[in-house]
């Protein structure tokens, strides 16, 4: 065998004096990392196989097990680490090109931390949200222009089709194929209940997830995968995939080994084959091709649901959001280069896009700037990690934000980044039955509506202290946000004061 | 019911088309986007030049065109038919899923791309002319069929097959098919894969007035993807 | 912010057409044929260019310039006059329309070079115009020069383009080709100037489609004097075309296959002496190569040239009838004006179509 020159990065710890040799580590992993030594009646595992994704450790009943990173190293060298050699040597062993699953995980600059709220003190009062009104009810969609009147003098609805959310919060998409049949159910239960969306992604629409309609985005991707008349006119919504924050400017590509049962049905696609999506939509390669694609949408569901356009926060998003808001699109997207994916190429996902909050702030801007703001909605996500992180959003000036790696992790997801192997120990990114089934769509969907509920909360307590009562207020109202450790030019982008300023 | 297109948005047209009783016949058509979109059933005709995206999302419905059409026909075609008595645009029948289309002389670039089949749905194109470079890019199902009639030229431009993974494109010629990718194979078409199209063949002889012996009797390349997961090997787990 | 201080992509429309034995028509048709692709843009920028406009005046330059307010105007004409005879000048004719509002001042000068001037300048005639254009444009504060061909004109507004054309009553004039742009900017730029087409001396290109290579292209061309004062595609196209035909002294065929060149693989099935010259001009003029999607038609003095990308990424289609040329990026926005034509293709990526009046090479 070759030398391959690859080290494990952790090393799986198992106390041999509580390990009681139950084996349920063996058959939790479907790395095979643990394995049963017959002769010596013990345990013993492959550091090399563990993904460091604590399926295991969580469930030994003896608490036998811990995942450490690996003190092995290679010689110091602040330019050549530890990770770039490996990256190298596997990409000199193979001829291929990384690829990577989740967010990016490297360090640069996270503006949400660098973010602070307000409170109100004296001047005008804080508002206790367990015993006043506090409302988080946003609807999303474009406004009408012009007040009409009928002839008795009433006001006519002439609200464009648009969403109602309880909360300024959606699942965005995760394609069946990419997560489990188990992993969408709970999503889509947790919509319902929550009252708020999930978002199919590109892999269709499984035939037992219509009845959640009402709380479902359908997505149209390049590969249009399971698009059809019928699919289009069963969500509430549709989103057109122009851009994903994990991988902006390239396709996507399911491999044909979870291109499998269901997942090939839904698609409408033969099993085994692979399911790419090309880079661009072959029918749009400008802007006003982008308006060709929105209305062809709303002519084939007679103008009844509101058109979502995604993109990945890259340079000139905010001139491209301005070209989507005159293209009859009612709500924008962009996706941060932190958001997640299912496989990405590692290059891209780590060095391709912008931080969403500054994408954020320019888009808002730049559509007030030119009267527009009002034509569409926006909403963020990529990555959106707290409560927190949703009220500073919004007060930079987002409708709403989308949340996927966040919920994946509510469902038991620990970010061991390895979803593009098709092996998820949690039942999340795989579509292998026995795995899948480890994931119980009624207690996943429990556990988001818990973290929505809490985060619902959290929102209003922070609101409150605003003496804001109405998330509306909250929408664009930067003078509720102060900035620390940014720079003038980072402040200025962002469209906030230093703190005690 | 017959419909004068004529100072028409694409907004009314379609809706008038929508409202129409029976089979539609539409006049002096001239750029309305989306005709026929995601239309089930009905029979539509027209007269002039239809705009981009015609018979986008179709779905069943079948739409003959007396004349060219502009880009992106038969866009995401779920199922149904469109003949078109003249050329196509670019993008004809991208990721179309089901039903037929059939052009009579020339289609443009990137025909076909990203067409697949699934179960009894399987898409087919024919072109009666030549096309125009990247034909059947990412082509993961159904049949392409390129005549090439009137070209001396191969019929097709570069890059045909380019990410094929699944399908069959047909290319009717006597030059030698060269620059193909390697995701793809390509040989004469032998009499078992013939008949596949022959069927093809002789409908689209019928709606345009076109002899089929002669069709039938020259030698066809037949295209081939040598994989289903042509990428797989690109990638390296990191 | 005005167009040139930030960098607007937009997507777009164009038409042409051409008489290819110079009979001159009028300026109905190309309106007509443009307003057909209305879907195309979306009422931030439309304009024309019209060639065999102004036979009485063809040896003179005809400076079209917008001016925001008098004071320019003043300096400006300071500037015309010590550099140029007038010969004629004039408010360019318009019609008060509700569709087109917050006009400039619009005014048309047809000139000619002070012989003394240009002997001190020891510059060709036409270098001495474009470097008068140049500095007019980016030192004089509100006055702009938008056209300033021989018997040509480039007429453009923000608003739809058939309102554009209404509005400059281009109806009333008689040219032997005209190209038309609709324009679908990412911005509203507000202001005329950022309007297509775009010309320089007699070239005046309409574009559809957002270049990839725009800086590079940029930075290039900047290094031989030219200044991109727009920051737009069309600009950095029109000055890559004015260097290579004018400068360079390449043809229109030799133009296209520089700034769309054909793909190596391409190149190495040719034959060895098409070859070499293909790799000769990629080699030479690899900064001139424009990626991303274009249409473009590029008028100029007795021609027009038709070319897309090499990839093709933008549809475009070219009809003949009896002596006249047809180009638009929808064949309806052709068949409109003349339903019955006699041929109609979709030329290759990187193909060029030229039409030159009576077979004529300038």
């Amino acid at each position: 065998m070759a030398i391959n020159f690859l080290y494990p990065d952790y090393e799986v710890v198992r106390d041999f004096e509580r390990c009681m040799v139950c084996r349920v580590c063996e058959r939790q992993c479907a790395n095979g990392a643990h394995a049963f030594l017959p002769e010596a009646n013990k345990m013993a595992c492959d550091d090399a196989k563990c993904v460091n994704c604590h399926r295991c450790v969580s469930l030994c009943p003896t608490r036998a097990l811990k995942i450490v990173k690996s003190d092995h190293t290679y010689k110091e060298n602040a330019n050549w680490s530890g990770k770039t050699i490996k990256e190298l040597y596997r990409q000199a062993g193979s001829g291929g090109v990384l690829l990577s699953s989740m967010g990016n995980p490297e360090n640069y600059p996270v503006y949400f931390d660098k973010i602070l709220l307000n409170a109100s003190q004296v001047t005008n009062p804080s508002i206790d949200p367990l015993r006043e009104p506090m409302e988080t009810k946003v609807f999303l969609g474009a406004k009408p222009q012009q007040i009409q009147r009928d002839p008795k003098g009433r006001i006519v609805n002439n609200l464009a089709p648009h969403l109602t959310l309880s909360m300024p919060v959606m699942f965005s998409a995760m394609s069946y194929g990419s997560i489990s049949y188990n992993a969408h159910e709970s999503l889509a239960r947790a919509a319902e209940q929550l009252g708020i969306l999930y978002n199919t992604g590109e892999g269709g629409l499984h035939e037992d997830f219509y009845r959640f309609g009402n709380n479902t985005i359908v997505q149209v991707a390049s590969g249009r995968f399971g698009v059809h008349p019928d699919y289009l006119n069963s969500g509430a919504a549709i989103e057109i995939k122009m851009g994903q924050g994990a991988k902006p400017g390239i396709g996507g590509h399911l491999p044909g080994t979870k291109i499998v049962g269901d997942v090939s049905r839904t698609r409408m696609i033969p099993e085994g084959g692979d399911a790419i999506s090309p880079a661009p939509h072959h029918d749009i390669y400008s802007i006003e091709d982008l308006r060709q694609l929105v209305f062809s949408l709303k002519e084939v569901t007679n103008y009844q649901k509101p058109v979502i356009v995604k993109i990945a926060a890259v340079h000139n998003v905010s001139a491209i959001a301005s070209g989507i808001a005159r293209s009859g699109a009612d709500i924008i997207a962009i996706d941060g280069f932190r958001g997640g994916t299912g496989a990405a190429p590692t290059r891209i996902r780590d060095h391709v896009g912008i931080p969403i909050e500054l994408a954020l702030a320019s888009v808002d801007k730049r559509l007030r700037d030119e009267g527009i703001r009002d034509n569409v909605s926006l909403v963020v996500g990529g990555s959106i990690r707290s409560s927190a992180d949703i009220v500073k959003a919004i007060a930079l000036g987002a409708d709403a934000v989308y949340i996927a790696t966040a919920a994946l992790l509510a469902l038991g997801c620990h970010l061991c980044r390895s979803c593009h192997t098709g092996k998820c120990n949690w039942g999340i990114a795989t579509q292998v039955p026995e795995l899948v089934k480890r994931l119980n769509p009624q207690v996943g969907s429990k556990r988001l509506v818990n973290l929505l509920t809490a985060w619902r909360h959290e929102i209003k307590e922070m609101m409150g202290g605003m003496g804001i009562n109405s998330i509306e207020s909250l929408r664009g109202n930067r003078l509720m946000l102060r900035g620390v450790g940014l720079t003038e030019k980072e402040l200025k982008i962002l469209g906030i004061k230093y703190a005690g300023e | 019911m017959n419909i004068s297109a004529a100072n028409m948005d694409f907004k009314q047209l379609n809706e008038q088309i929508k409202t129409a009783v029976g089979n539609v016949c539409i006049s002096h058509c001239c750029g309305q986007r989306f005709i026929g979109r995601g239309f089930k059933d009905k029979t539509i005709t027209i007269h002039g030049t239809p705009g981009n995206a015609l018979g986008a999302y179709l779905d069943g419905a079948t739409i003959e065109v007396r004349g060219n059409t502009q880009d992106a026909v038969g866009d995401t075609m779920n199922n149904g038919k469109i003949i078109v008595h003249g050329n196509a645009g670019d993008a004809l029948g991208y990721a179309m899923r089901g039903g037929s289309i059939f052009v009579r002389d020339d289609a443009g670039y990137r025909t076909g791309i990203h067409m697949k089949q699934y179960q009894d749905r399987k898409p087919v194109i024919v072109v009666g002319g030549k096309v125009g470079s990247f034909l059947g890019e990412y082509l993961a199902g159904g049949l392409i069929v390129v005549l090439g009639i009137g070209t001396e030229d191969t019929p097709v431009g570069n890059f045909t097959g380019t990410g094929m993974h699944g399908g069959r494109i047909f290319i009717r010629t006597n030059k030698e098919l060269t620059g193909l990718p390697a995701q793809v194979t390509a040989e004469i078409a032998g009499p078992e894969e013939m008949s596949e199209i022959l069927p093809l063949l002789s409908e689209f002889c019928s709606l345009f007035g076109v002899a089929a012996d002669d069709l039938i009797k020259d030698s066809y390349y037949v295209l081939k993807p040598n994989a289903k997961n042509p990428y797989q090997q690109l990638y390296t787990a990191n | 912010m005005k167009e040139g201080q930030v960098r607007i992509p937009s997507g777009c429309a164009i038409s042409g057409l051409i008489d290819k034995t110079g009979k001159r028509m009028s300026g109905e048709a190309i309106i007509r044929s443009i307003s057909v692709m209305r879907d195309r843009s979306n009422g931030l920028g439309g304009g024309f260019a019209a060639y065999g406009i102004y036979p009485e005046y063809k040896d003179y330059y005809a400076l079209h310039i917008f001016y925001e307010h008098t004071a320019a105007k003043k300096s400006c004409e300071e500037f015309l006059e010590r550099h140029f005879d007038i010969i004629n000048l004039s408010k360019i004719p318009t019609r008060r329309m509700k569709e087109i509002t917050d006009e400039p001042l619009i005014w048309r000068y047809f000139v000619t070079p002070l012989p003394t001037k240009l002997a001190e300048s020891q510059l060709d005639e036409r270098e001495f115009v474009a470097r008068c254009v140049f500095r007019v444009n980016t030192t004089i504060n509100g006055a702009y020069i938008f056209s300033g061909g021989k018997n040509m004109g480039v007429f453009k507004g923000v608003g739809y383009p058939e309102d554009v054309g209404r509005f400059y009553r281009l109806e009333e004039y008689e040219g032997y080709c005209f190209t038309a742009h609709g324009r679908y900017p990412t911005n509203t730029p507000g202001w005329w100037g950022g309007a297509h087409p775009f010309a320089l001396l007699d070239y005046a290109v309409v574009h559809n489609g957002e270049i990839s290579s725009y800086d590079a292209n940029r930075r290039a061309i900047e290094m031989y004097g030219y200044k991109c004062t727009l920051q737009t595609d069309t600009e950095v196209i029109t000055y890559i075309v004015d260097y290579l035909h004018r400068r360079k002294g390449l043809s229109f065929d030799e133009i296209a296959s520089v700034i769309a060149a054909p793909f190596w693989q391409t190149i190495e099935a040719m034959p060895p002496e098409e070859r070499e010259t293909s790799e000769y001009l990629r080699n030479v003029f690899a900064a001139q190569l424009i990626t991303g999607p274009f249409s473009i038609l590029v008028g100029f003095e007795g021609g027009l040239m038709a070319l897309n990308d090499r990839l093709k990424l933008r549809s475009m289609v070219v009809a003949e009838k009896d002596d006249i040329v047809y180009v638009a990026s929808e064949e309806a926005a052709i068949r409109m004006i003349e339903p019955n034509l006699a041929k109609v293709w979709s030329p290759g990526g990187g193909q060029p179509v030229i039409v030159r009046v009576n077979g004529g090479e300038r």
